[in-house]
């Protein structure tokens, strides 16, 4: 198969899985909000609002787009253009799973493999404020003004820890190509600790991990750090005054930034696609218990079931949970499936902190944003850094 | 398509500086100059300085850009009187202009020695390996030199932001 059709059917597949996670990432997230917060959720388009998400983007489609008047008309439509593009770009450099072979083709999991791939997911991610700060200024109102202002400072301040973090696991892993990050981190200590770099020898990344996450939060601009769009102050902040498929944009970008900050962290500190137990304990067979299990919780309420229509929905579920689970028991399917199935759970658990943590805690103020990132995160992130060098120095010699 | 990748760049970068002066609004300058500063990125990667590329979007694009349009945005400036210009300038000014490059281009063509034309990705020192390699070897004292300055820089921006609040 050619370079080209085979660069174009792993994007088609990539693209496809990347939107329906975006699309349904929104509908995770409400639904678990709603249970922090004793609620329910969406629950009436489709069973559990499992079509809500349908329902929103027809409705956003349809919404009238309305410009403002004396907004800097290119501005304002370039800006979310520019985020959208930016957050789908940088999946773009993300590996999913070890290099495969399906069918006598070998191919990596990855849509292209840059030799600095982590430099590229930096640069992305900084180009991104234009969008943010661009949309609050070109919107001509001044809250949307301030959001943005705020956006772009923020974002900077942010990026300055972010960066050192990352260079400290650089340091240990002598590589800029996210692939050979995750190949070093692979492995296990005294048979069962795996070598991932937050439990890495010789200085454990565990003060880099955190210093990510946070200024993850604060690159996305999540709740503890949504400055640029708290509600009670700034009506939307930086989108105010966009509506219909502009809105969408950034919503798609906000939650796209998301998946690929939570992938970053994966791949730099969690060991990338590698089980957190050797293969020898049944790494290997974790994903089909997982299914399994699933399906058996499934069948267990269908079997007793709280509303009538549970008998007949539930136990079609279970079906499907248990034929994924035994389709993950052939070996074929299992060496390729296995690997993305620990990057996703890995994935998937950030993905619900960032959730758990929209629904725990409060919103910082701008001053104490800001001081925590200068005066706090970013000398702990030097510190670290300088540590782990040092150590990196007196082993290597 | 080496070649196509580079004309088209080149263009945007050319266009993109013209529009920086001629653009009477400072965010609309200010928008251009990070269109120079990512399409001069491109062109690094397409010579193969992979590593100067990222950083050209990173520190350019991305960090001094940002302060630049975080700044006018926060003095909210607004667009440019645009003077009506006088008539030399107007209609004397575009052939003086190509004169000016024609000249320019003619005597670095007589001055400079006949060297290899430029091959696309034949530079092979780009990688990080090899830049910190040189950076850290050959160019230590300059690489010192320069951060000592930018820190001096620092420290009396500092000084004069102290003094206008006494």
């Amino acid at each position: 198969m050619s370079f080209l059709s085979l660069s174009l059917l792993k994007a088609t597949v990539v693209a496809a899985v990347l939107l329906t996670t975006l699309a349904y990432l929104q509908w995770v997230e409400r639904k678990v909000i709603a249970h922090i917060q004793l609620r329910l959720g969406p629950s009436r388009v489709g069973p559990h609002g499992l079509l809500q998400p349908v329902a929103d983007v027809i409705k956003l489609a349809t919404k009238e787009g309305f410009i403002p008047p004396h907004a800097n008309k290119f501005l304002y439509l370039f800006a979310p253009f520019l985020a959208v593009t930016l957050a789908l770009l940088s999946i773009s450099v993300i590996p999913f799973g070890p290099e495969i072979e399906i069918f006598g083709i070998r191919t990596e999991m990855q849509l292209t493999n840059l030799n600095i791939g982590v430099l590229f997911l930096l640069a992305v991610s900084s180009m991104s404020v234009y969008s943010v700060a661009l949309a609050g200024w070109a919107s001509n109102n001044k809250y949307a003004l301030l959001g943005g202002l705020r956006s772009a400072a923020q974002m900077i301040s942010y990026e300055l820890p972010l960066a050192v973090a990352v260079v400290s696991v650089l340091l240990l892993a002598n590589t800029l190509s996210l692939r050979g990050l995750v190949e070093s981190q692979s492995g296990f200590y005294i048979g069962f600790i795996p070598r991932w770099n937050v439990f890495q020898l010789p200085f454990p990344q565990v003060f880099a991990f955190l210093i990510f996450l946070v200024a993850a939060f604060a690159e996305t601009n999540r709740i503890p750090f949504d400055m640029p769009e708290a509600e009670n102050e700034l009506v939307a902040g930086f989108h105010t005054e966009y509506s219909s498929l502009k809105f969408a944009a950034f919503f798609m970008a906000e939650y796209s930034n998301m998946i690929t900050g939570t992938c970053m962290a994966t791949l730099l500190f969690l060991g990338g696609w590698n089980p957190p137990v050797p293969t020898g304990l049944g790494a290997n067979y974790f994903p089909s218990l997982v299914f399994a299990a699933g399906g058996a919780v499934a069948l267990y309420h269908g079997l007793h079931p709280a509303r009538s229509r549970d008998r007949y929905s539930l136990p079609v579920v279970a079906l499907v949970f248990f034929l994924v689970a035994a389709m993950l028991l052939i070996p074929v399917v299992q060496g390729i499936l296995a690997p993305v199935f620990w990057f996703g759970a890995k994935v998937g658990f950030l993905l619900f902190a960032f959730i758990w943590v929209r629904g725990t805690l409060p919103r910082f103020r701008y001053d104490q944003l800001m001081r925590f990132a200068w005066k706090f995160l970013f000398p702990v992130a030097v510190l670290n850094l300088l540590v782990t060098g040092l150590l990196v120095a007196v082993v290597s010699k | 398509m080496d070649v196509i990748l580079f004309l088209v760049f080149a263009g945007i970068a050319v266009v993109c500086a013209v529009n920086l002066v001629v653009q009477t609004h400072p965010i609309a300058s200010a928008i251009s100059l990070v269109g120079v500063m990512g399409s001069l990125a491109v062109l690094y990667l397409l010579l193969g300085g992979e590593f100067i590329a990222a950083v050209q979007v990173i520190v350019y694009a991305g960090a001094i850009m940002v302060l630049f349009v975080f700044v006018i945005m926060l003095l909210n400036a607004g667009a440019e009187q645009k003077s009506g210009g006088s008539l030399t300038a107007r209609y004397l000014g575009i052939p003086l202009l190509i004169v000016l490059l024609g000249l320019l281009s003619f005597l670095i063509r007589i001055m400079l020695p006949p060297s290899e034309g430029v091959r696309f990705g034949g530079f092979t020192g780009g990688s990080p390996e090899a830049v910190g390699r040189v950076l850290f070897t050959r160019y230590l004292l300059p690489f010192e030199v320069t951060s000592v300055l930018i820190l001096v820089a620092i420290l009396g921006a500092i000084v004069l932001a102290r003094k206008e609040l006494d």
